[in-house]
Parts: C-alpha cells; structure tokens; sequence
C-alpha cells in the first residue's frame, strides 16, 4: 500500500495542473464548446433533422460530435505540453510515469464530460429530445472513457511526430470504433426504448474495451514518451 | 545475411507447388455448388486470404510486445514486414468478397458490420504506416510503430466476432449461422479438404513472403549503412 500514496499524489497532482491552466485560460473547453455547437447545427442541414428521423440518428449525431470535440481537445492538451517544454518538465519529475499518464488522461475525461453536460441539454432543447436517461448517462462515461484512454496515448504519440495536426485523427478513429460502435448502438437502444436485454451486450462491450485500452495504454505509455 | 539462405529457395519452391496445387484442387477437385455455381469457388482463397491477414496482423503484434521488451531493431523489421503483408492479404479478402457478393447479394458492396469492420480494420494498418513515415528518428519509429500495433490489433478481435455480435448477411460456414445470412452453404467433404489445404498453403505462402520481406529490410538497412559510411 506504501507505493500507492505517492502514486495517486503525483496523479491528482497533473489532473490538478490541468484543471487549474484550463480554468485559468479556458480555450480548450471554450473550443470544444463552440465546435461541438457548430457540428450539431452542421447536422440540421445536413440531415434534415425532423422529428419522424430524429429518433434514429440522434445516437450518431450524439456521438460524432463528441468524437470530434474530443479530438479537438486530445490533440491541444498534448501539443500545449510538448510546445513549451512542458512534457520534459513532467517526464524529468522523479514520479511513475503511468500517473503522468492517468493525470491526463482524467482530465481529458473531465473536459470530454463536461462538453457533454453542456451539450446534452441544448440538443434537448433544440430539438426536442428526451436525454436525460440514466442508462445513456452512463453510456456517455463509458464511452467518453474508452475513447480518451485510447486518445491520450495516441495523441503523445502524434505530437513527436512530423505530420502531428493531421495524424491524431488518422490514428484515433479506426482504434475507437469498437468504443464508438458499441456506445453509438448502446445510446440509441436507450433513446428508443428498448429492453435492457437488448443493450446489455454493448454495454458489457464497452466496459471491455474500456477495461483493455485502459491498461493496454497505461503498460506502454513508458516507451512511448521515454527519450 | 548476403547469401540468399538454401531453406528459403526450398520454401519458395514448396509454396509454388502448393498454390498450384490449391488452384487445381479448387477447379479440378472440390464439387461444383449447387446453388452459386462457380463463384463459390472464390470461397476458398477468399477465407484463406483473411486468415493469413489476422495471422499477420497477430505477428505484428507479437513482435510489437518483443520489440518494446527487448529494443531489438530485427523485432521491429519483422513487426513491419507482417502488416505490410497484411495489409495486401486483407485487400485481397475486400476484392475476393467483392466478386463473391455481386452476384450473390447483388451488389458489390454492403454497409454490412463484417465488411465495414474489416475495411476498418484495413484503415488501422494504413494509419500504421503513416505514423512511420511521419517520424525520422529510426528508434522512435520503432517504439511508436510498436505501440500502435498492439493497439491496432486490439480492434481486430471485433471484426472477427462481428457476425456473431451483429446482424449480418454475411455467411458463417464454419460454426453455426445467422438466420438473416445470405449465401450460406455446407461443405461437403471434397470441399472441407480443399478448403483446409488452401488454408494450409497461404500460411505456408505467408512465411515465405513474411522471411522475404524481413530480409530485404535487413539489407536495405545495410545499404543505409554502407551509404553513411562512403559520405563520411
């Protein structure tokens, strides 16, 4: 248990980091926020959002626009540690280097929700959707979770790359499918009503991928950031 | 190194001799399908080329684990070769379905989970390669191409299962079927045998192709080497 304590100080130390220079410049949050907004108004042209085709792809609107939110954010969270220095600064810092990874990932997290939070009730209001539902709540965490486990890494890995702006995304979709079409199918059985029986297996998939790309990313994030 | 090893040239001969042989057992020898004709011949390539891709995405992955174990640049060659080999096995399975699927589905392309999934699957390798190219320190490029095939891989699984989680029209012939697949069929003996011995000869074709590939990256590495050693 000793070895425990300054593991979870160090982690709770860069989750702090990043919460306070988040809170202190909020340009990350504001971008996710404004990006997320013009996608969903995107979509309405789009789509022709009406009410009879709402219903079905409400789900995927959901979560395309927090799949690209998120990237947004995944990216600048790493580029802004790798621009001023930051990331050697935390590597030269004599902590498991598995709490650096868990600490940014957290707060990825934390970003990636709280986008959500604000997002949810304006496409409630906007066009007239019923979502807050426990079950999609939940799958909304799960999802989320996946999806910035496996971002995070990836995207310490694009920023020291040649190519970085333009990679993350190229790196990160295809992996996340498995999060996101378990979380896509899993929403949408929530949104339409149907029997739990029904979204239980993607909910058991999504907590599985949860569960592998979390420990996959927090076993070889050290040789992905050693120098 | 230089030498082209015997046992290879013993390989490449094997492995000729076995495709020819899998292509007239599958003309000459496997019976005729009822119900789809000839094109169901393009079954037995067709599984075989998938499995060599899993196969080779799988060894990727394998000597990604070995590669970050031991920082071995040799784990790193042979971690590339397999994908770019899987890479080329996976397409042929895209195009072999393609040509098996117009006139039994009646298109050539379905947004169906299975073939979504494995062109998916396709796209993660492609995004591999990018990733390599996009770094010019040869360590570091080892390290990340390492990680990023043990993340890779992990999506793969799904595509395997996938026509067993989703509902898909796409056949299962080993194993028990989907109610909605189209195109099903069961194999008859003649068939089985055929079907086993094509499996058999794109793993043997897989080796031979996987040592080729591992060697021409030793010795274009090599070159590298000489290149450095004449300019300075």
């Amino acid at each position: 248990m000793s070895g425990l304590t300054p593991f979870i100080r160090a982690l709770g130390a860069v989750v702090w980091k990043d919460l306070r220079a988040e809170w202190r410049s909020r340009e990350l949050i504001s971008a996710m926020l404004v990006f997320a907004l013009l996608v969903i108004l995107i979509f309405n042209f789009a789509l022709e959002l009406e009410s009879t085709v709402r219903a079905n792809v409400t789900a995927g609107v959901l979560w395309v626009t927090f799949t690209f939110a998120g990237q947004l954010g995944l990216n600048r969270s790493m580029a802004v540690e790798k621009d001023r220095g930051c990331l050697d600064g935390l590597l030269l810092a004599p902590v498991d280097r598995a709490a650096i990874y868990l600490g940014k990932t957290l707060a990825n997290w934390v970003f990636m929700l709280l986008v959500a939070i604000i997002v949810l009730p304006i496409y409630s209001v906007l066009y007239n959707t019923n979502l807050f539902i426990p079950g999609l709540l939940l799958t909304i965490l799960l999802g989320s979770e996946g999806y910035v486990a496996v971002g995070t890494l990836l995207s310490s890995m694009a920023v020291q790359a040649r190519t970085r702006d333009i990679l993350l995304p190229i790196l990160l979709f295809p992996v996340a499918i498995p999060v996101l079409v378990a979380a896509v199918k899993a929403t949408g059985g929530y949104l339409q009503g149907l029997d739990i029986n029904e979204i239980r297996p993607w909910i058991n998939l999504l907590i599985t991928y949860d569960v592998i790309f979390t420990a996959v990313a927090f076993m070889v994030f050290d040789s992905v950031v050693e120098e | 190194m230089n030498a082209k090893p015997k046992f290879l040239t013993v390989l490449d001969v094997i492995a000729g001799a076995m495709f020819v042989t899998a292509v007239s057992l599958v003309f000459f020898y496997a019976p005729l399908e009822r119900v789809m004709g000839l094109v169901q011949k393009v079954f037995y390539f067709h599984v075989a080329s998938a499995w060599v891709g899993m196969l080779a995405f799988a060894v990727a992955a394998f000597y990604g684990v070995l590669y970050l174990v031991k920082k071995d640049a040799r784990y790193d060659r042979v971690e590339l070769a397999a994908v770019e080999i899987g890479i080329v096995f996976a397409l042929i399975t895209i195009v072999t379905g393609s040509i098996w699927a117009r006139p039994i589905w009646n298109a050539w392309w379905t947004w169906d989970p299975r073939l979504t999934t494995a062109t998916i699957m396709e796209l993660v390798y492609f995004a591999y390669l990018m990733l390599r190219s996009g770094i010019e320190e040869p360590e570091r490029r080892a390290r990340f191409g390492a990680v990023y095939a043990i993340i890779g891989f992990l999506s793969v699984p799904l595509t395997f299962f996938s026509i067993r989680l989703f509902r898909t029209i796409h056949p299962v012939v080993i194993g028990s079927n989907d109610p909605g697949a189209e195109g099903a069929f069961d194999m008859t003996a003649r068939m089985t045998q055929t079907f086993m011995f094509s499996l058999l000869t794109f793993t043997v074709g897989f080796v031979t192709l996987l040592w080729h590939r591992v060697r021409l990256g030793a010795l274009s590495e090599k070159v590298e080497q000489l290149k450095l050693k004449l300019q300075s």
